[in-house]
């Protein structure tokens, strides 16, 4: 692993040492993770250098625009990115298994990374209309995940599912499992997909936007449940999303993402009430409320310019085209560190003090 | 609804393997794309050196393809001269071939003129109307693609003088259908567009909508279609000259000197393989052309 | 299910009416039309030609024929052979079994050959396999099936003598082994054009469910490459191959009649042409409406198996 990587990694947080097995409490170690992909146009990084962890049990939000690489990392975790050479990995990404060893899910070798997915780390996607087989009952393709990971048999695997069915807040379960997708409305789609992810108890569950496509009511009730089956089955949530408004209502932690790299991250409560990241703070400011128009906020706050092209990223720090407190000589010069502001809140901003000074 | 599938029909689906490689660059314009697209510019070369040969070649060739010479009949190639040999009349293959060649590239062509023609009018119509004539006008060409082409064309031959302009007429009958079909869906979707919307806004009458806008911005579909109707023209004219109901000998055409061949197989093998290389060579040129036409033209289609 | 069905039945109905306006249009373009056979018979006079004109109804308005004619066909009245006096329906359902059996087994080889071509073109694309597959597929198209069963002949029969050079039976062995003996060219030539087409058809097919999200989340679940091209892929990319079987009826058809002549297999395709060098107008003109309403119920029965294994269709 590089310099700047294990250098950074010791900032975020000591708990969590490059090479050293995570603390007990921890899950899943991310460390200077970089995943590039290769195109036409030549080598594109899209993701450089993240670093986090997951604590047993705690609801992570990764929150960003479309764009910053978000769902690109939860790929890579899974392992799946296309495989080189049109994409390539770096990195480690420790994770505790159930027999007790720790594994670098980076570097397993496909057919143990096989007994991994959908067993002990599950991803749910954005949308549940067409992340079902058509062609296969709901119940099957629960009670597959049942079957191939627990080696179990038809009969047990669909009565399992039918379990997970009721679990996941469905009703007439037993019914259910004969039902193939394009019988069920969105929402209990999605409530299908977090079942099948559930099955086999995995420690990790990633959720990439798994909201983003339903209804308001509909998003609420998959949150609800979200939120009720971690308190159940103690499973960890690695929740990936763009809306700050799910972020306050269901996290625990929340890491910010900008271009491919994590500008802000931290305890819920500090960050988005006291957020000290330029784009952070605006991220916030740009959330519609009632009260817009006002005599305060005549106008929807939005952030002037767009995301970067991934391929053609600013010198230094990437935001500050777009920042109002960018810094010349400074800010377009290196990339930042990750600066500890307050225990478990930490920032990727070279300015941080000086704002937060200047705004007092 | 059915359909007569042909190698336009399967390359349509087809998202070029040929020249999608992961390594071919693309050139903004369409024409830097054809280039790069190998076997379309193998199937250019091909049938350059087809239409030369058949026009310049039986002059250069040192025997007269009508020249009978019976001491010499079925020489196997390369004896006496005869680069292909020569039948069963002691005719060098090779003058034959190529005088043939000409009939039968000629008739291709022609076809592709008249069935492109017809195919494209009824298509702009049916597209642009929409609606109950629409959907009549598509659902005639699918009863017609219900009746195996080959039947249709027999019987059509049987009723006919056969001679080359009816030979020609015929199979462009067989063949408008599918031109038909691209077209109208292409001018369909094209009518929905923007700019139909303003043209009729302007006061543009239909006539004028018809051809001058939708056509010209739906011609990369129908040189597409019409490259694979030339080829498929080829084909129907040796099908049926095969047959009998072609062209008839003397002249000489690709497919009815197969017909000939036929029964001299045992004994004189080169005169069914030469023709039938000279036609599948032929073929398979103008279904490479028209596959890296439509990879060409594919881009400059979505803008527009 | 029974909406979709009752659509496609429908819209059958029409194309039937439609194939047999055209089927009556071609039946009259006939030189002299249906009194061509008359014509031709010495000693007939211009008033007996007018008196059976009337008898046959030809002095009638067209729409009155033609609904005379289709009623006609719709209970088996089909006419009679001008050879042999048969009744024409007979004469077709005598040769129908011998091309059915050629068209099913070359159908048979190319999904077979095709969909395992295809499949294997979509998993390792752009591979040598698959450019050579594809390219394969172009120069299979543009092959005259004719020719194909001439080469066949000449290797396999005349050179190396592994299989007859024709018919379908050896006269004096009517035993099984005999009769695959002798289908086996013909199905295979029969076969080059379909197994092209075929394997074009699954590649695209298959790329096109790979492509899915549920693919993605069948990889998500940890099941194994293997079962998720299988189970997952695989079955949504083969529900599109079942009305590809129904569109390929008049290629196969066609192709049938071709090979039928190469290799004297005594069909449809022989009958017709047979029929048409006699001028027996009424067999050619049944065998043409025949084979229409083939294409036609052919594609009906592939609509009714997609709906029966499509349970988007299925189950609505």
């Amino acid at each position: 692993m590089s310099q700047t990587a294990s250098s950074s990694l010791r900032a975020v947080s000591s708990k969590v040492p490059a090479t050293a097995t995570p603390a007990d409490n921890v899950v899943l170690a991310v460390s200077g993770l970089r995943v590039a992909f290769r195109s036409e146009a030549g080598f594109t990084q899209v993701v450089h250098d993240v670093s986090f962890s997951v604590k047993r049990g705690e609801v992570l939000a990764l929150v960003g625009e479309s764009g910053s690489g978000k769902s690109v990392t939860s790929l890579a975790l899974m392992r799946l990115t296309p495989p080189p050479p049109r994409s390539s990995l770096a990195g480690s990404a420790l994770f505790r298994c159930r027999d007790g060893k720790v594994r670098d899910l980076l570097t397993l070798p496909e057919a143990e990374m096989q007994g991994v997915r959908g067993n002990e780390i599950s991803m749910i996607f954005q949308e549940p209309m067409t992340s079902l087989n058509p062609v296969q009952t709901v119940g099957m393709q629960i009670a597959e995940a049942i079957m191939y990971h627990r080696d179990c048999k038809r009969r047990e695997a669909l009565e399992e599912a039918g379990r997970l069915i009721e679990l996941v807040g469905i009703p007439e379960a037993r019914r259910r499992l004969c039902a193939y997708p394009h019988q069920l409305s969105g929402g209990m789609r999605q409530r299908i997909m977090i079942a099948m992810a559930l099955a086999c108890d995995p420690s990790v569950l990633i959720a990439d936007e798994p909201t983003t496509a339903l209804d308001v009511t509909v998003q609420a009730q998959i949150l609800e449940l979200l939120q009720e089956l971690r308190a159940r089955t103690g499973t960890s949530i690695l929740f990936i999303t763009h809306n700050l408004g799910v972020v306050a209502e269901i996290a625990d932690r929340v890491m910010v993402m900008y271009a491919g790299r994590i500008v802000e991250q931290g305890a819920v409560i500090p960050v988005l009430k006291h957020p000290v990241m330029p784009y952070t703070k605006r991220l916030l400011r740009s959330v519609p409320r009632l009260e817009i128009p006002s005599a305060e906020h005549p106008m929807l706050e939005t952030i002037s310019g767009t995301v970067p092209d991934p391929q053609r990223l600013p010198r230094g720090c990437a935001f500050h085209p777009r920042c109002a407190h960018a810094e010349n000589g400074l800010c377009d010069a290196d990339v930042p560190d990750i600066e500890e502001v307050s225990p478990d809140h930490f920032v990727r901003c070279l300015r941080w003090r000086a704002i937060a000074e200047a705004c007092a | 609804m059915s359909a007569t599938l042909r190698a336009g029909d399967v390359a349509m689906d087809d998202a070029v393997v040929l020249a999608d490689t992961p390594e071919s660059a693309r050139g903004s314009r369409p024409w830097q794309r054809f280039r790069h697209h190998r076997l379309a510019m193998f199937g250019s070369a091909a049938i350059f050196i087809l239409v030369l040969a058949t026009v310049v070649g039986p002059w250069l060739i040192p025997f007269d393809e009508l020249h009978i010479d019976i001491r010499n009949r079925f020489a196997p190639p390369l004896v006496g001269g005869h680069i292909f040999g020569t039948d069963q009349l002691g005719r060098d293959l090779a003058a034959r071939l190529l005088t043939a060649g000409r009939l039968s590239l000629a008739v291709g062509f022609s076809a592709m003129l008249i069935s492109a023609s017809f195919g494209t009018l009824i298509g702009v119509v049916a597209g642009y109307y929409g609606g109950l004539v629409g959907a009549a006008l598509m659902r005639f060409v699918d009863a017609i693609l219900c009746f195996p082409t080959i039947f249709l064309l027999l019987v059509l031959a049987a009723f006919i003088v056969p001679n080359v302009a009816m030979i020609t007429l015929i199979i462009a009958a067989t063949a408008w259908m599918e031109v038909a079909r691209i077209v109208a869906s292409q001018i369909a979707t094209l009518r929905e567009r923007d700019f139909t919307l303003a043209a009729e806004m302007l006061g543009a009458s239909g006539t004028y909508i018809m051809f001058n806008e939708l056509l010209r911005n739906a011609i990369g579909p129908i040189i597409v279609a019409a490259t694979l109707t030339v080829a498929r023209a080829i084909l129907l004219e040796a099908y049926i000259s095969f047959l009998g109901y072609g062209i008839q000998p003397p002249m000489a055409s690709w497919g009815n000197m197969l017909n000939n061949a036929q029964q001299y197989l045992g004994s004189a093998p080169w005169l069914a393989i030469f023709p039938g290389l000279a036609i599948t060579l032929a073929v398979t040129s103008f279904n490479f052309v028209g596959d890296g036409l439509r990879d060409a033209l594919d881009a400059r289609m979505d803008i527009g | 299910m029974a909406r979709y069905l009752l659509v496609r039945i429908l819209q059958s109905l029409v194309l039937l009416v439609l194939v047999s306006l055209i089927g009556f249009a071609v039946l009259h373009l006939a030189p002299g039309g249906p009194l061509a056979q008359f014509a031709l018979i010495p000693g007939m006079s211009q008033a007996d030609i007018a008196r059976i004109a009337a008898q046959m109804g030809l002095d009638r308005p067209l729409p009155i024929q033609y609904w005379e004619w289709f009623s006609r066909l719709l209970i088996g009245d089909w006419g009679h052979s001008y050879r042999d006096s048969q009744p024409v329906l007979a004469v077709i359902s005598a040769h129908l079994p011998a091309t059915l059996e050629l068209m099913i087994s070359a159908l048979f080889i190319a999904v077979v050959l095709g969909v395992w071509i295809g499949v294997m073109g979509a998993v390792r694309r752009y591979s040598v396999f698959d450019s050579l597959a594809t390219i394969g597929a172009m120069i299979a198209l543009s092959i005259p099936t004719f020719w194909f069963g001439l080469v066949v002949i000449y290797l396999f029969s005349v050179k190396l003598g592994w299989l007859p050079a024709g018919s379908r039976f050896t006269i004096g062995d009517g035993s099984f082994l005999d009769y695959v003996h002798h289908l086996i060219g013909p199905a295979l030539v029969l076969a080059l054009v379909e197994v092209a087409i075929w394997s074009r058809y699954m590649r695209a097919s298959m790329l096109d469910a790979i492509s899915q999200d549920y693919i993605r989340t069948a990889q998500a679940k940890g099941l194994p490459r293997r079962i998720v091209l299988l189970r997952h892929a695989l079955r949504n990319a083969l529900l599109p191959m079942i009305t590809l079987a129904g569109l390929e009826l008049p290629t196969l058809l066609g192709g049938a009649l071709v090979t039928e002549t190469v290799f004297t297999w005594p069909g449809m395709g022989r009958l017709f042409l047979d029929s048409l060098s006699y001028r027996d107008y009424p067999v050619v003109m049944g065998l043409l409406t025949f084979s229409a309403l083939l294409v036609l119920f052919g594609n009906l029965l592939a609509d009714l198996c997609c709906a029966l294994a499509d349970p988007r269709i299925r189950l609505t």
